[in-house]
């Protein structure tokens, strides 16, 4: 009387599309739990995912209930000193267990968060969502331009994997009524003619046996156009079209100083690794120049950019000139939208910082899209801050912000990268 | 019989040993105890179709809504820390019966699953009056893959989102959707479709005379003005909605009443939770052993059993940091196996409570116990006071009036009858759920919908969560919605209103 069915191997992920409504449904509270967990974490682990905390009321589905008061009774087991007639003190609410743990459940008062765990994906979009990079534009189509393929009607070549079966098929169809057409036309006739033929009593045999052995042939004629010919295959045809893209670089220029100690160095590399993870993830195409600096600038790779432990004094403007030089080399505006950071204590050899402010507007600024400097510092600024203040005047797409310790990273990120509404 | 083998010698299942452990199970429970089932439909999921069975509160077939997301995020996180096992099997009220066993339960404790849930439970949903009145085992299958495929239709045409508040608006009335006297007919898929499509056609173009716009004649406006409309409360809030909402779309009344079947269809479960349990692990036991008594099962079988069976029944007293209420299994078995021995030993005691049934074929009393009882009428009728001493039951009445709490029965003479007659009031769910019904619709004035709550031994509605229902009862309902109570003393207070009144 009884079925047993094996279910294990059907589908485990019936509740994955309950589960991605639930976290739509709650995007701004997750978001908000996402950016606090976010400002708890060391660089190393950003690439994981995060217990997240929801306080519980926040999605709770409301029912009537009962609230606290009025008369009740209620049932309790393992009485060992009561009697009829006892009276207790009421217990604390929340001092759960006791004589109240009745109603405990109906008070419904209980404001444990809710935790669950999201993954790496789940959290780095939430994070990386209404970010951007500010004032990207479509550029003239690029050197190598990318390109999309469209469907541009049918055609007569092309590989066995895009043949059009119904348009072959046509086609051979057609061509079989046209090329047999002449014989079957014959074909009617004699077989009228002999219809008629032996209808009539006195039958012409010879005459019979002719137009028997045209009809066979004629038959055979017909039969033997071919059912599908090389001619009539059709094949799907595909153009691609030059697309128009966005090209992007972004320079990450980070002052590598004695005077960055460990933990301002610690602090930059977390900054550009967040910037990295956030051009690397919503930006298919773009392109990162890494420049570290100490009196001397160098174009690094990505390795050595985070993990090279060379230093000494420090000339700002070095870096801006390397910028400025491998802009013109190798970016030219007319096809690349050019970002820059660039993270700095600000402790310049105060002679370079006016130096700097020049090449800045002459060079640099004009012609990038954004350039948001970073000053990592819990001191008062220097001359270096105070140089780039004049350019903050001119250019309105140059950002500054001041970090002061690993809190501020993510805020300052999130505020220097915030989509804005233009 | 003692001669047969044990059925498993390991802890591994295999699928032939799941055949025989049913097929003997299945015949003592049939032959020797006419336990009376559905036809068993046995499945065997992993732990994750588990969490997944768990998360969409045992229906096979979900809708697809976001609080089904968030009961499974829990799940899997409870049940990934440890926290919480993975109950070991799902049954599911309907005909075939569906039990669900999860893969990693040992040959014992898929036994002891195929008998709690294939015979235990399957046989309560067959014969409990409730269930046999309210939900229709051989159709709830059906329906559920209508719902669903209704939901994701209208979700298509509608939108996800506004499919979805809506939803969430149905759902917190959802324990007002429940018809407690009329009985509905079962209904199978094809015709519930074929009148899902005639409703919507006729309800639009029969515009519902309450909201007619037609002047009327003086004489009759007098007669409609000194009318109430209901003309008497209404306690199915959802369907006085589907039926009487001024703004609702078709597919909007659907959905209410898809929510309201399915409410419909749980509701039995709610009011049998004690029994249901209790039934069924009177049954797991009482089969577990015979296996053995028949030499089906090894020593080490049974250890595992008893082992797992009494964490079952375990009921920690008041005092325990971790008692959290009376567990439904330990009272239930030890109500269903008083029975038995009620029958079976009667004493002085069992003869003076139960005249009836002391001494009695004790199948039949239980079978009977079974079919007419809810867990209130049931405690009601059967809680016997060695029970009550078992447990050490006492009554605490906690009263907002009085200082203290006060102890006002426990397990002696004096008590007994108090103790029976509050518990079975604790599991009556007229006086858990607060009672509010549709008390007025100012259907000539501003359609204003009044809903009344009577309190139940003075007990307040929640404010919070009453207020936040309310602005889901105002989106069904697309006018201002007020929340009345009625006090001891027949005075009528406005405690909750939405939109809130302005000028107030």
């Amino acid at each position: 009387m009884a079925t047993l069915i094996d279910r294990r191997l059907d589908g485990k992920n019936k509740s994955a599309v309950n589960r991605q409504r639930f976290i739509r449904r709650f995007k701004n509270q997750i978001k908000k739990a996402v950016t606090e967990a976010m400002n708890g974490r060391s660089i190393t682990d950003i690439d994981n995912g995060e217990k997240i905390n929801i306080p519980a009321r926040d999605l709770s589905e409301p029912v009537f209930g009962h609230g606290p008061g009025g008369r009740r009774e209620a049932i309790h087991p393992g009485n060992k000193e009561f009697v009829a007639g006892d009276r207790v003190a009421r217990p604390q609410s929340g001092a759960g267990g006791g004589a109240g743990g009745g109603q405990a459940s109906n008070s419904g008062e209980g404001e444990d968060d809710f935790v669950f765990e999201l993954s790496r994906e789940e959290f780095l979009e939430l994070f990386f969502e209404d970010l951007e990079l500010p004032n990207l534009v479509r550029t003239q189509l690029a050197k190598i331009t990318e390109f999309k393929s469209v469907r541009a009607g049918f055609s007569s070549a092309g590989n066995p994997a895009n043949i059009d079966v119904v348009r072959s098929l046509k086609g051979a169809l057609a061509r079989r009524m046209a090329l047999a057409a002449p014989y079957t036309r014959r074909l009617r006739e004699a077989e009228e003619q002999l219809r008629q033929l032996l209808a009539e009593p006195p039958v012409d045999e010879g005459l019979a046996h002719e137009l028997m052995e045209e009809i066979e042939h004629l038959r055979a004629r017909a039969r033997a156009v071919p059912f599908i010919d090389t001619f009539d295959l059709r094949y799907a045809n595909r153009v691609k079209q030059p697309q128009p893209t966005t090209q992007a670089v972004m320079f990450c220029i980070m002052d590598v100083s004695g005077s960055m100690d460990r933990a301002r160095k610690d602090l930059a590399k977390r900054f550009f690794t967040l910037l990295y993870l956030f051009l690397k993830r919503n930006y298919e195409k773009i392109e990162v120049v890494f420049i570290r600096h100490h009196t001397v600038a160098k174009e690094v790779d990505e390795q050595e950019f985070f993990y090279s432990r060379e230093t000494g004094g420090t000339v700002v403007s070095s870096a801006l000139h390397l910028t400025g030089e491998i802009m013109t080399a190798r970016y030219p505006t007319s096809s690349w939208n050019i970002y820059v950071a660039q993270a700095s204590d600000g402790d310049n050899w105060h002679h370079d910082s006016p130096a700097c402010r020049d090449l800045l507007l002459k060079q640099i600024v004009p012609f990038v899209r954004y350039y948001a400097y970073i000053e990592i510092t819990p001191d008062r600024h220097q001359s270096l801050w105070e140089a780039y203040e004049e350019v903050k005047e001119q250019h309105p797409h140059f950002a500054m912000r001041q970090i002061d310790g690993p809190a501020d990273i993510y805020p300052i990120f999130r505020d220097l990268f915030k989509r804005r509404v233009s | 019989m003692s001669s047969s083998r044990p059925i498993a010698e390991s802890s591994e299942w295999t699928f032939p040993m799941l055949e025989r452990y049913n097929e003997v199970i299945g015949r003592i429970a049939a032959e020797e105890f006419r336990l009376d089932t559905y036809p068993n439909q046995i499945e065997i999921i992993t732990a994750e179709q588990m969490m997944d069975a768990y998360s969409s509160v045992g229906m096979p077939l979900g809708y697809k809504h976001w609080s089904y997301g968030k009961q499974f995020v829990l799940t899997e996180k409870n049940y990934r820390r440890g926290q919480m096992g993975l109950a070991y099997e799902i049954v599911i009220n309907s005909n075939p019966c569906i039990a669900y066993l999860m893969e990693e339960n040992t040959a014992m404790m898929q036994a002891l699953v195929i008998a709690h849930a294939a015979y235990g439970h399957n046989s309560f949903f067959k014969g409990n009056y409730l269930f046999r009145a309210w939900t229709s085992a051989d159709a709830i299958i059906d329906y559920l893959l209508f719902a669903r495929n209704y939901v994701a239709e209208c979700e298509e045409r509608h939108g996800e989102q506004e499919v979805e508040l809506f939803l969430d608006s149905c759902h917190a009335l959802m324990n007002y959707g429940v018809d407690r006297y009329k009985h509905p007919a079962p209904l199978s898929m094809r015709e519930e479709k074929l009148r899902q499509q005639e409703r919507e056609t006729y309800l639009q173009s029969q515009l519902n005379d309450l909201w007619r716009t037609v002047p009327v004649r003086p004489s009759e406006a007098a007669a409609a003005v000194e009318s109430r409309y209901p003309s008497e409360p209404q306690e199915n809030l959802l369907y006085f909605i589907e039926k009487n909402a001024p703004l609702l779309e078709p597919w909007q009344r659907e959905l209410v009443r898809i929510v309201r079947k399915i409410a419909q269809y749980f509701y039995p479960q709610r009011q049998t939770q004690v029994m249901n349990e209790g039934w069924a692990t009177f049954w797991h036991y009482t089969l577990m052993n015979r296996l053995y008594d028949e030499g089906h099962a090894n020593d080490g079988f049974m250890i595992e059993f008893l082992q797992s069976h009494t964490s079952v029944i375990q009921q920690l007293p008041f005092d325990h940091p971790y008692y959290s209420g009376l567990n439904p299994y330990a009272l239930g078995f030890a109500m269903m196996s008083d029975i038995r021995r009620i029958c079976q030993e009667p004493t002085a005691e069992d003869r003076y409570w139960f005249p009836d049934i002391a001494g009695q074929d004790w199948l039949k009393a239980l079978d009977f116990a079974m079919r007419n009882f809810k867990d209130e009428s049931f405690i009601a009728q059967y809680l016997s006071p060695k029970v009550m001493r078992d447990l050490k039951l006492f009554a605490v009445l906690d009263d907002d009036v009085q200082e203290e709490l006060e102890i006002t029965a426990i397990h002696d003479e004096a008590g007994y009858r108090r103790l029976r007659l509050a518990l079975a009031d604790q599991y009556n769910l007229g006086s858990r759920e607060p009672n509010i019904q549709v008390w007025n619709v100012a259907h000539r004035k501003d359609r204003s919908l009044t809903l009344r709550h009577t309190p139940y031994n003075r007990r307040p509605l929640h404010a919070d969560s009453a207020q936040e229902v309310l602005k889901h009862l105002h989106r069904l309902w697309g006018f201002t919605v007020r929340l009345e109570t009625v006090s001891e003393d027949g005075k009528v207070e406005l405690i909750g209103e939405c939109p809130a009144a302005k000028g107030r």
